[in-house]
């Protein structure tokens, strides 16, 4: 601070440095003759090129030429500031200057990387340049302001990365909230029946985990749940959460499912919503047999004891019509409410972690699969509870009529790689698929095609898997399969013709099957759009959330604070989500550790002497940052609460509020600096 | 300042576009483009803001009476605002600026605003083509060229005096100033 | 030891800034005696050649209304340029431009058009028009020229001190002269107000809601005005938050709202842009349909938002006029 100090009227002496970035820069920039270019601007001392600007000498260079040439100001022309202006400034202030006497020109991403004529790229890296040099005069030393984090933790959604991610958390002692929407944590996990390529059994692995959760003193399990407000930012994040009514007591249920059992209906009536609507279920049920909470929930739309349909506010109401049966066996415990009305949590947490998965993609918009036409037509995940021991026919691989199939087709890419409905590659179907089949062959002595655009199977142990089940006797036909329709001769037992073309063999294949395994893509969810909006998210076009930086920051996003876990970011199998998982955790605790936020110091602040109390800012700010002081008559400005986006300054009339790092004489000296003439 | 439009080396004219990207949808959007390596005109100099909503008018006007022939706005989408409703404070004024400088002779094509949100960089690039495109089809807009060639009429002026006082008599048009100024203007 | 010489001058103005000189009234007699009037055309006789032989700097100052927009009025601000050491830029017109600066919206000859033979009350069958040299009886009278841009005095010679309000009022008048004479300048190139917007002096300012939302714009003729409320608060654009203060709200205590003559604050660079901002920032709509049916209620935003700054805007003239 005292250099800084000293320094405050000598003249302007800046540094300029333009990067090659190997040749990422170089080979589009004649940074040379940049450097050349800016030597001759004003307030220029120093003027040079280097091969990494970012590398320890680079950043060396910065400081001894701040020390020795008495820099007061440095500007450094490389790659696009979200990725390197922390360094530099870095390096400015280890030189002994204040860190934001420093300006960053992006001449990567925003020049040579999408430019193809040399001569214009190094014009406008000129150009970019002189706007730097003319900014950086007006600069002023700002101080980072240190914000301290809450150390508690949410997480969103209880599917096993979320469920990974929060016993992470938890066994380091941070306090955690894991918010689930449905009644019971696991996810499509615990649906899945095998996993591959081990083939072990999905619950196997998972309900130990989702037990630790249910039982861990750092987790506040809230399932059935949804965050339906987020404000604030890192480190102080207020989150409400609202608690749906299960008109069961969650602290009083011990999981007896006495209640289920002496409901009125004798028998389950009712789909199922965990086997996908194979299997049925009463109007009190327990989700599935290993649920966590292992807790009771009461499904107020087909309960006889509430009146038929949701009343305008989402909530049911009470019929009493119901001899209450459940109530009389759950006796003493008094569990069972049916008055419970949603409630809102209200909770403080620093840092967020998403992990919100994906759905499966829903053929009936591939009509031509004949999904929800044919009944022997199954999604994978329909199969995947078929043939778990605890699914609707408790692991007998039966159709819906009650049949073995006898020949199985399974569908590769169906809502993937697929122009009219998603592009990319959902990663996992193919392994799922060649798991499917192999799960196929144990359980009968079916025929089993696979139909295949490419067989993708990267990944640690995937290709040997492949080559072992391959191995088991299944057909592998490379084509994508263009119809399934009945079998013209033989309309009774409701066998499909599955026609493709075998490209290898380049004929056209019409195959009868008995029962018919789409297997589906992954897709964003569709609530995914209101949650970013509720996170301040960003999506990729796709509709997954978008991480900061594919390589530096794969589990940040563009909200600080906000981490990213399994599929919500993009299809993968559950290796990748629980590493990915594991990853958000350690991002979540680097900054918890840290104790405090550093927040850029770009907010805004009123001139007091200056203000004439026109109040035309006040209802402008969005965080209420802004009041109208009564005994001043002045608007006045909480930096606490500021953000620093700038909209007031914009908006003062009289030009009375002031952006720290986007002063108005900043931002026109640049203006002024990219339209100068440039030397022909 | 005589090289009031953009020339390139080679003295054609090219477009100069400055733009006020967003640093969380579009400036973003723009380094994704890069690290994609779409390939777009290189007429565009990106200033960063936090917000669109920190656009003040003044910076847009500015730019043209420095010599821009466009200027191009990002900011992130309806509802997308990292700063809640920015955006939508910088379309308010975006819709009357348009009307201004469209009465004050600037065609209103040569500013535009376009919602980009950071997974856009498909969108910058065919922004970015479009508006040079567009600037391309509508010519120079050359203002400080026109400051210049305005302010001619007062160098003639100021050389005509010198001259007249040079020679120790009134210029012809001094004369009988107070008077004459009165029929002139009544 | 001889009084301070003073100048007073008119340009393209209207004459009310004059007014504001006799409206110091009895103070009139305290300058007139404090200093040596060397030139007032509107009020006494004098000469071309008077100014013209005087020593250069030998004026003190010379308070030059009105806008420049004619050859005649550049040669004579050059020329008191040189003689007086102080140039005092008097009124709007000479500050900003003023209201001749409006006419930087078309060409000159659109104007000279209209005013010679479009114009309503025209009684010109002849379309005769002023020619700059004419042969009559032998004389060659000469007029001057009118310039294409109407140009704000300092952008036609170097200005100290600007006296802004269309009319300065007498207090600021004062303040101006006062500092003058007492050798109290502020630093070159100050205006002579207060350096914070009008609001700040506004006795309707504590009725200005601290969530103002504009649904809709209007004009002061078309709604019965509250006396005492805040004209933002009431849908009608007034200049007050990007204009200065020092005139002590004088529309407004008059029952109309400001219109800007006092120009920006130092701080701002276009005085019409900054107040656009303001207001549209806060219009209520957020769709591009309901926000154009709100800023229909300005139908002429260049006339309202620079009544008198146009010639000082960033732009300074509507840029795709010729020059002739």
């Amino acid at each position: 601070m005292n250099i800084m100090e000293t320094r405050k009227n000598e003249p302007v002496r800046i540094g300029f440095y333009v990067c090659h970035c190997g040749v990422n820069i170089a080979h589009m920039v004649d940074v040379e003759a940049v450097a050349k270019y800016v030597a001759t601007l004003p307030n220029v001392v120093v003027s040079r090129n280097y091969k990494y600007m970012c590398s320890d000498p680079g950043q060396e260079m910065i400081q001894k030429d701040i020390r020795e040439q008495r820099l007061n100001r440095v500007v450094v022309a490389a790659c696009s500031p979200l990725l390197h202006e922390h360094t530099f400034r870095g390096a400015t202030e280890a030189g002994g200057l204040n860190p934001f006497y420093f300006q960053m020109v992006n001449i990567r991403e925003h020049n040579s990387w999408v430019h193809t004529d040399r001569l214009e790229a190094t014009r406008k890296a000129m150009a970019l340049a002189r706007a730097a040099i003319q900014r950086v005069p007006h600069h002023k030393p700002l101080e980072v302001k240190k914000v301290p984090i809450n150390p508690d933790v949410l997480i969103v959604g209880g599917g096993i990365a979320g469920i990974h991610a929060a016993i992470t958390m938890a066994n380091a002692g941070k306090k955690v909230y894991l918010v689930e929407k449905e009644p019971s944590i696991g996810g499509h996990m615990a649906m899945f029946d095998k996993t591959f390529p081990t083939l072990d059994c999905a619950m196997c692995v998972l309900s130990p985990k989702m037990a630790t959760v249910g039982s861990h003193p750092n987790i506040t399990l809230w399932t059935y749940s949804e965050v339906v407000k987020v404000d604030g930012y890192v480190g102080n994040f207020k989150v409400t959460v609202r608690r749906k009514p299960r008109y069961i007591i969650e602290d009083l249920c011990t999981g007896c499912q006495e209640c289920v059992a002496n409901c009125v209906y004798k028998e389950p009536k009712f789909p199922d919503a965990f086997n996908l609507g194979l299997g049925k279920r009463k109007p009190v049920y327990m989700p599935f047999a290993q649920a966590i909470p292992s807790i009771a929930i009461i499904d107020p739309e087909v309960c006889l004891n509430f009146k038929r349909g949701k009343n305008p506010d989402g909530s049911y109401t009470v019929s009493d019509k119901c001899k209450k049966l459940c109530v009389v066996a759950c006796g003493d415990r008094k569990a069972i409410d049916f008055s419970q009305k949603a409630e809102d949590k209200e909770i403080t947490v620093g840092t967020i972690i998403m992990a919100t998965g994906f759905k499966t993609f829903d053929p009936r918009r591939t009509p031509y699969y004949g999904y929800g036409v044919y009944p022997n037509v199954y999604t994978a995940l329909e199969l995947e509870r078929v043939i778990n021991a605890s699914g609707p026919t408790e692991g007998h691989l039966v159709m819906r009529n009650g049949k073995e199939p006898k020949r199985v087709a399974i569908v590769h890419c169906v809502g993937s790689r697929d122009e009219n409905t998603n592009r990319w590659c959902s990663r996992v179907c193919c392994l799922y698929s060649l798991k499917l089949a192999h799960l196929i062959l144990e359980h009968t002595d079916a025929e089993v095609y696979n139909f295949y655009i490419d067989m993708r199977t990267p990944g640690k142990s995937m290709e040997e898997f492949y080559n072992r089940v391959a191995e088991e006797g299944m057909h592998l036909v490379r084509g994508r399969v263009a119809d399934v329709y009945p079998d013209p001769n033989d309309t009774a037992s409701g066998r499909l013709i599955v026609q493709a073309e075998d490209t290898l063999t380049n004929r056209i294949l019409k195959i009868p099957v008995d029962m018919v395994v789409l297997s589906v893509g992954l897709e964003p969810r569709p609530e995914a759009e209101d949650l970013r909006r509720l996170f301040n998210l960003s999506c990729s076009s796709e509709g997954w959330f978008l991480e900061r930086h594919p390589k530096l920051a794969p589990v940040s996003t563009f909200t600080d604070g906000i981490f990213l876990a399994g599929c919500c970011q993009g299809p993968k199998d559950i290796p990748d989500s629980v590493a990915q998982a594991g990853a958000a955790a350690a991002e979540a605790f680097s900054l918890i550790d840290k104790g405090y936020v550093e927040q850029e110091p770009n907010t805004a602040f009123v001139l007091a002497e200056e203000c004439s109390g026109c109040k035309s800012c006040i209802p402008l700010c969005p965080y209420t940052a802004i009041s109208f002081n009564e005994e001043t008559k002045k608007a006045f400005i909480n930096e606490a609460l500021c953000k620093g986006c700038g909209t007031c300054v914009a908006a003062c009339p009289s030009g009375s509020i002031v952006q720290n790092l986007f002063e108005d004489q900043e931002i026109f000296s640049e203006i002024d600096g990219v339209l100068a003439p440039l030397p022909q | 300042m005589s090289d009031s439009t953009n020339k390139t080396p080679d003295g054609n004219w090219t477009p100069r576009i400055v733009a006020f990207f967003c640093n969380w949808c579009t400036y973003t959007a723009a380094d994704l483009a890069g690290v994609s390596r779409m390939k777009y005109a290189s007429n565009i100099r990106v200033i960063r803001l936090m917000c669109s909503g920190r656009v003040d008018p003044q910076f847009v006007v500015d730019a043209f009476a420095k010599g821009a022939d466009g200027v191009l706005i990002g900011g992130c989408h309806p509802n997308d605002c990292h700063y809640v409703e920015g955006n939508y404070k910088c379309l308010r004024r975006y819709q009357m600026l348009k009307r201004m400088i469209a009465d004050m002779g600037i065609e209103p094509d040569r500013l535009r605003l376009e919602w980009i949100s950071a997974a856009e960089g498909e969108k910058v690039r065919r922004v970015v083509n479009e508006m040079v495109e567009t600037v391309k089809q509508l010519g120079p807009l050359g203002i400080p060229a026109k400051f210049e060639q305005w302010d001619k009429e007062m160098n003639a002026l100021a050389e005509h005096v010198a001259a007249s006082q040079g020679a120790g008599a009134p210029g012809s048009s001094g004369q009988n100033k107070p008077q004459t100024a009165q029929t002139a203007h009544v | 030891m001889s009084k301070p010489k003073v100048a007073f001058y008119w340009c393209a103005s209207c004459g009310g800034c004059e007014e504001t000189v006799v409206d110091l009234a009895e103070d009139i007699l305290g300058v007139v005696e404090k200093v040596d009037i060397v030139l007032w055309p509107v009020a006494m006789d004098f000469k071309y050649k008077d100014v013209e032989a005087m020593p250069d700097k030998s004026i003190l100052a010379t308070l030059l209304n009105g806008a420049i927009r004619s050859t005649e009025q550049e040669e004579m601000a050059r020329l008191l340029r040189r003689k007086s050491q102080y140039m005092i830029a008097y009124g709007a017109c000479a500050h900003l431009g003023g209201i001749p600066g409006l006419a930087n919206q078309f060409t000159r000859e659109h104007i000279l058009k209209f005013n010679y033979e479009d114009g309503p009350s025209m009684a010109n069958d002849k379309k005769t028009r002023p020619q700059l040299v004419t042969e009559d009886n032998g004389r060659t009278p000469r007029l001057p020229a009118l310039t294409n841009v109407v140009r704000s005095l300092d952008q036609v010679v170097e200005v100290d001190y600007y006296v802004p309000g269309c009319p300065p009022t007498p207090k600021i008048t004062r303040a101006a002269v006062t500092a003058l004479l007492e050798n109290r300048l502020p630093p070159k190139g100050s205006v002579i107000a207060p350096d914070i917007a009008l609001c700040d002096e506004c006795p309707r300012k504590a009725t200005k809601p601290a969530n103002i939302s504009f649904r809709e714009f209007k004009r002061p003729h078309q709604a019965l005005m509250d006396p005492q409320k805040c004209f933002l608060a009431q849908g009608v654009v007034c200049m007050g938050p990007s204009t200065r203060s020092g005139c002590e709200a004088a529309c407004i205590s008059g029952g109309m709202p400001c219109t800007g003559c006092f120009g920006p604050t130092s701080r701002v660079r276009d005085q019409g842009l900054k107040i656009m901002s303001s207001l549209c920032s806060n219009i209520e709509p957020k769709d591009e349909q309901g926000i154009s049916a709100v800023i229909q209620g300005i139908p002429d935003p260049i006339g309202t938002f620079y009544r008198y700054g146009l010639a000082k805007s960033l732009l300074r003239r509507k840029v795709n006029l010729p020059t002739d």
